[in-house]
């Protein structure tokens, strides 16, 4: 029988904030790290590709990642987020505002 | 230069961080405390193409109209204290905001004593043709579409021109600024190089000013608006203190705010702003340089006092952006409120309804998004996993449509009001009336070689 999990799993909205932003048809996402230390477990887990899984269905094009670790922040570009963006979109959010929080809702594992 | 400080320093504060910012903000900054200087930020992606509309009714128009009755509260202040103002409320007629300005001060009794500057030189509507047919194809950066495809829609023009038609302004003794389409970050950058006297290729200072201006060109979204971190313990923002920059000839700067004044400055709020509406962030492009975002240090230098270092640049590309905006089609937005219970199976039941009736009269639309808010219009499905969608009290059934067709855009608004009486129950929120058809302007990225673009400075003395 396998021990107690080191591990458990989390929201990011425990570890991060994040702000949203436009650039035409796509949306910005700043993830920041709450604390230094919670910086690595973000560059590792918090990958262009499992971003794209949590927003399937929500953005028609790839997710770049870009790090900057002075910061202790990644930022994502949701390429094809916002229904052609600024005027032309019919969403609510057709600026990409709430984006952030969105990402926020993502399940990672931290240590114990 | 001698500063509202006293020292080797230059304090920039932000005004308006869009055009329809807060009203009090500008007055706020040039009493609250010592400042050097304004900087207000009116436009955005296609506030051009506005104003573009504007001026084609009335020569006279096609400015931030507001920005005359803002300086007339605040000229004879800044007459006063010496503080000078950078602006791009000129719009596509920097020198009808000028004159109206003008009107104003001396009105205000400040005949001879003070010069506006006024930036031009950014606008190419006129110019369009031109370029296209000497081989500027103006691409639209996003599609890598030739503008030819939407030259008949072209409604405005104007290349995004940088601080140093600013700084020109400003050594030619301005004391107010009025410019048409200079990037938000050079309206803070042109004061600062004016001060310390940085050369056109110190890229590292250079692009720690256009760090200075990005962390504040959105005025209180730096000192605690908008900010996600604590943000029930963020004092006081109905009095929220837009940001000051105070910079230092060595490129380091602190971004702080008058004593007394709500919001909150910290390393947490400061680093949101600077990743707010980033690409690629070793390379944030202006006309001025290109900074790089991964070298910057934020340190916490006092409450409400972040400190910034260790900018570095790279030299200016030899393009410039080019905002376009152009005629695209039609849109309009209907909605409807549907109460407990089953709210959200009758918003939905009630969107089938609406679809197939569009369907019916043969209608053609380029796009129909329905969206339920309360329910997924912010997060998609995100928001719906582990939700018990039966328990939602109420649900607003949104739908919008899109179509190059305005009579289809115009039918579908007559399709929301039936749907309170012919459709699913429990329903209300008709107050507003039938939703109204909007034209879409919409906004064309594309570069363009430097040297096509001549920015001209004049003075207007009052």
């Amino acid at each position: 029988m396998k021990g107690r999990s080191k591990k458990r799993r989390q929201l990011l909205l425990a570890l991060a904030h994040a702000r949203s932003g436009d650039k035409g048809d796509t949306a910005n996402v700043g993830l920041i790290a709450l604390k230094p230390e919670y910086y690595p477990i973000l560059v590792k887990q918090v990958t262009a590709a499992r971003v794209a899984r949590h927003f399937k269905g929500m953005i028609t094009g790839p997710v770049e990642r870009y790090e900057l670790p002075n910061l202790h922040a990644l930022n994502f570009l949701l390429h094809g987020a916002l229904d052609g963006g600024g005027t032309i979109s019919l969403k609510t959010d057709a600026q990409g505002k709430v984006f952030s929080t969105a990402l926020l809702r993502l399940e990672i594992e931290v240590p114990r | 230069m001698k500063s509202a400080t006293g020292g080797r320093t230059v304090r920039v504060a932000a005004g308006q961080g869009f055009w329809g910012d807060w009203l009090e903000a500008p007055y706020r900054q040039v009493t609250g405390g010592p400042i050097d200087y304004l900087m207000m930020d009116y436009l955005a992606e296609v506030t051009m193409s506005i104003l573009q509309k504007q001026k084609s009714r009335d020569p006279a128009l096609g400015y931030a109209k507001d920005f005359v009755p803002l300086m007339a509260r605040i000229l004879p202040i800044l007459a006063t204290r010496g503080i000078k103002v950078t602006a791009n409320a000129g719009g596509v007629n920097p020198r009808a905001c000028a004159q109206a300005v003008a009107e104003t001060a001396r009105r205000l009794g400040l005949a001879g004593k003070l010069r506006i500057g006024v930036v031009t030189g950014d606008d190419l509507l006129g110019r369009v043709d031109g370029l296209l047919a000497r081989g500027h194809a103006l691409r639209n950066l996003d599609t890598g579409r030739p503008l030819s495809d939407v030259r008949d829609r072209v409604l405005s023009a104007n290349a995004y021109l940088g601080a140093w038609p600013v700084v020109d302004a400003l050594r030619q003794g301005a004391d107010v600024v009025i410019t048409g389409r200079v990037t938000d970050t050079g309206l803070t950058l042109a004061p600062v190089i004016h001060a310390f006297g940085w050369r056109t290729d110190a890229w590292d200072l250079l692009a720690a000013g256009t760090v200075a201006g990005h962390t504040i060109e959105c005025g209180a979204q730096c000192s605690g608006g908008n900010c996600l971190v604590d943000w029930e313990k963020i004092p006081d923002l109905a009095n929220v203190g837009y940001p000051i920059v105070e910079a230092r000839p060595d490129g380091t700067f602190e971004i702080t705010k008058h004593p007394g004044s709500g919001g909150r400055i910290t390393v947490a709020g400061v680093t949101e702003q600077l990743v707010y509406e980033m690409g690629n962030p070793a390379e944030y492009i202006t006309p001025d340089c290109i900074a790089d975002f991964t070298t910057i240090r934020l340190e916490q230098a006092g409450q409400d006092r972040v400190r910034v270092s260790g900018v570095r640049g790279k030299p200016a590309t030899d393009k410039l952006k080019v905002s376009i905006a152009y005629f695209y089609g039609y849109k309009a937005v209907g909605t409807l409120v549907y109460a407990w219970p089953e709210a959200y199976r009758k918003a939905q039941a009630a969107d089938r309804v609406l679809r197939q009736r569009l369907a019916d009269l043969g209608l053609k639309f380029e796009a129909i998004l329905t969206e339920f808010v309360g329910a997924d219009a912010t997060h998609g499905p995100l928001a719906l996993r582990g939700t018990r969608v039966e328990d939602l009290p109420e649900v607003q059934l949104r739908v919008g449509v899109r179509s190059p067709d305005q009579a289809a855009v115009e039918r579908f608004t007559r399709e929301i009001a039936p749907l309170i009486l012919n459709g699913p129950p429990s329903v209300t929120g008709f107050a507003g009336g039938r939703p109204k058809p909007e034209e879409i302007v919409a906004y064309w990225p594309a570069l363009v070689d430097k040297k096509m673009v001549e920015p001209c400075v004049e003075l207007v003395e009052v």
